[in-house]
């Protein structure tokens, strides 16, 4: 076996189908709104890529933002879709540095779905909206074939008022920069895929799913100048991360010893081959503050918030990650899904 | 985390690059085989820490990076069939084929399912007696058993719905084709702690001994191939040229009996080809014949077809250990995670991959 052929696969360059990556939060996400919705919705208030629009209606500074939710299974520990859907669009709104104010509500319907299970998720979507201080004031119901949903879809859409003059989004980062997280990462992930796959650990993983807005509006009510929020949904921190320094044209470096991982997620994670810092969270956010406000931002946050790491100059838009063993990598977003490997 | 934070414990890894260090007096090239240390090398930045000349090369032992691009179409033509459930493991669903990929066939229709274990697929052929249910079973030495299990266990209760698509690869003819080619630069290797656990590493004192080069069974974590690098450049510093073991926790000499005994029972040892390699002689497993139709091939009459590849990246070198990723051109430019070129760019345990995603902005320095 001397002669070794140098042979390589043609590429697939794109698809003529919706893939389940053009979902995942990944770059393969981020090509599909860069070549088909953002050139055909065109605007200006569109073009800020944030988790929600502001608006400036007569004078008042609005948020409003939108989000579906097709989670299977319908209910895991820690939550189900309808916790989901409120406090989604709720954290969407206080990502925008908005106090949510009214939610509407969308529901699709598998025929066939016990109502039973519809009324539990009601009741769920009436607790979390009753615990962020919003009102569900208008919504929709439509029912589909059997076998055309997974039960039971939901789209929620919000909007908030801005009561600050700050502009809280990725333009508004800077060099020196303080990068802040909430608590610890990968718990909904965990949570949703232990269900999912039937995977037993010693205790069980609970999904981190809370409404965000009580944690952000105290900040602002206690004056700290927040540049930037993030939640982190699917594709976790990293993914976050990612989306922020190249939307800020920045540099991005975070201590991997200083993110918070719960032990039996690393264990779940070790197991499937997964890493924490892409997997799903639903109650965790990141926030960019400039230094001197460092002490009261963790005082108000308390004692889960940790500074994970600093921005500094680098219009490249790169996330670095010191590892464990102090040397120092790449953060990169996926491209679609993290699948597990192999061995 | 007990038994994981040990092993990539800050101080102790410095503690073995010193050691290193000191005790490196010329440039040695050292590959480790398996994908898996590829990766744990490159995400946490081992390789940052050791001096200068030493040097990793990144050997073939990524199974999905060396499943032959036949195999792949193999798997969406089956995939695409009303009565399949086609299962595999996560990672090979997005490694292309000649002109598309299981995640594609998923979405054109096909029945294509995502399962952590062959045992699972067997479940599922069980539960839906009316489809046909197709395990892609690829991988190592390592997966060889749970695969021989699931097809052992289908013939004992009738599964008769049940088969398995096969690319098995053995590491033993793959480290011997390396040492073969005429310009080899390995001068001593990493052997694949997993694969070791379950056929041992008596294979490799022949090797050993006839190219003369040290083999370290090691592990996967930081320090583990830290040590690894410690034991073969000791060897090398003094001329040694032995089989010995780093990863004692897991593996013994003789590996895992029983599981072997599964392997034979179910396998028997066949020409394959490898994707950026080429065919190897004796490097695969293949299905006996008392257990063919348990394979997909066969029941789906498959046999016949082939596939080439075309020449336009480098991946085969990067898999000899040749070539570093960022040695070719179309690295990072025409070759990334979303558009790969090569086989060694959609794995995460791919050498191209794991560069891409962690190394870009030194790379770009180079």
């Amino acid at each position: 076996m001397s002669d070794f052929a140098l042979s390589c696969p043609v590429p697939i360059t794109s698809t003529a189908t919706v893939q389940m990556a053009h979902g995942s939060g990944g770059t393969i996400m981020h090509r599909l709104l860069d070549s088909i919705f953002l050139p055909a919705f065109n605007n200006p208030i569109l073009a800020a890529q944030h988790d929600g629009a502001t608006l400036n209606v007569k004078g008042t500074q609005l948020a409003f933002t939108t989000d579906s939710f097709v989670v299977r299974p319908l209910f895991f520990p820690g939550g189900d879709i309808g916790t989901l859907a409120v406090n989604g669009t709720v954290n969407d709104l206080a990502m925008c540095g908005a106090r949510p104010l009214y939610l509407s509500v969308g529901f699709i319907l598998e025929e066939g779905l016990p109502l039973e299970t519809l009324q539990r998720v009601v009741e769920s979507m009436r607790r979390a909206a009753d615990t962020a201080h919003v009102q569900i004031v208008t919504g929709d119901t439509k029912v589909v074939d059997q076998g055309k949903g997974d039960g039971l879809y939901i789209n929620t859409a919000g909007i908030g008022v801005i009561e600050h003059n700050l502009t809280v989004a990725p333009r508004s980062v800077r060099p020196g920069d303080i990068v802040i997280l909430s608590g610890d990462i990968g718990r909904h992930g965990m949570a949703v895929m232990a269900v999912r796959e039937g995977l037993e650990f010693e205790s069980q993983i609970e999904s981190d799913c809370v409404p965000l807005a009580a944690p952000v509006l105290a900040l602002l009510d206690e004056g700290v100048r927040i540049h930037c929020l993030r939640d982190l949904t699917r594709g976790g921190l990293a993914s976050a991360l990612v989306e922020i320094a190249q939307a800020a044209q920045v540099r991005i470096h975070i201590d991997e010893k200083a993110v918070p991982v719960n032990e039996d997620v690393r264990g779940a994670c070790e197991i499937l081959g997964l890493d924490p810092l892409y997997v799903a969270n639903e109650g965790r956010f990141v926030l960019f503050i400039p230094p001197y406000e460092l002490e009261q931002t963790l005082l108000i946050l308390g004692d889960q918030a940790r500074q994970i790491g600093v921005v500094s100059e680098g219009d490249d838009g790169l996330v670095t990650l010191k590892s464990a063993i102090g040397a120092t990598r790449i953060l990169d977003m996926l491209s679609g899904e993290q699948l597990p490997r192999i061995c | 985390m007990k038994y994981i934070d040990e092993y990539r414990d800050a101080e102790a890894v410095r503690r073995f690059a010193r050691a290193i260090a000191q005790i490196t007096t010329r440039e040695w090239t050292i590959m480790e085989i398996c994908g898996g240390q590829t990766h744990a090398i490159v995400k946490y930045g081992v390789d940052e820490l050791l001096p200068e000349q030493i040097h990793l090369m990144h050997g073939p032992g990524c199974p999905v990076c060396v499943t032959p691009i036949e195999l792949i179409d193999k798997a969406i033509e089956i995939a695409g069939r009303p009565e399949v459930i086609f299962t595999s493991f996560g990672d090979m669903l997005r490694v292309p084929g000649s002109h598309s990929d299981l995640l594609a066939a998923k979405s054109r229709g096909g029945d294509v399912r995502m399962v952590y274990s062959p045992m699972d697929a067997l479940k599922l052929a069980q539960a839906n007696p009316d489809k046909q249910v197709v395990f892609f079973a690829v991988g190592f030495e390592t997966t060889a058993p749970a695969n021989a299990m699931a097809v052992y266990q289908a013939a004992q209760q009738h599964v008769d719905n049940f088969s398995i698509l096969v690319s098995h690869v053995l590491v033993p003819p793959a480290i011997e084709a390396i040492l073969g080619s005429p310009d080899n630069q390995v001068q001593g290797f990493l052997a694949a702690g997993h694969v070791c656990a379950v056929v041992g590493y008596e294979d490799y004192y022949p090797l050993a001994a006839k190219y003369h080069v040290p083999f370290v069974v090691t592990g996967f974590e930081p320090l583990d191939i830290m040590q690894g690098v410690y034991m073969t450049v000791c060897q090398l510093e003094s001329g040694r040229a032995d089989v010995e073991n780093q990863y004692a926790r897991c593996v013994r000499r003789w590996g895992n009996r029983p599981a072997q005994q599964l392997v034979l029972e179910m396998f028997e040892v066949v020409p394959r080809k490898w994707r950026g390699l080429g065919e190897i002689p004796q490097s695969g497993l293949g299905l006996r014949a008392a257990y063919a139709a348990f394979d997909a091939e066969r029941r789906f009459d498959l046999q016949g077809c082939t596939a080439e590849e075309s020449s336009d990246c480098v991946s085969g070198e990067v898999l000899q250990g040749k070539r570093k990723p960022f040695e070719c051109p179309a690295f990072g430019t025409l070759c990334t995670p979303e558009h790969p070129l090569g086989a060694t760019m959609v794995s995460s345990e791919g050498a191209c991959a794991a560069y891409y995603r962690y190394r870009r902005a030194q790379v770009a320095h180079v």
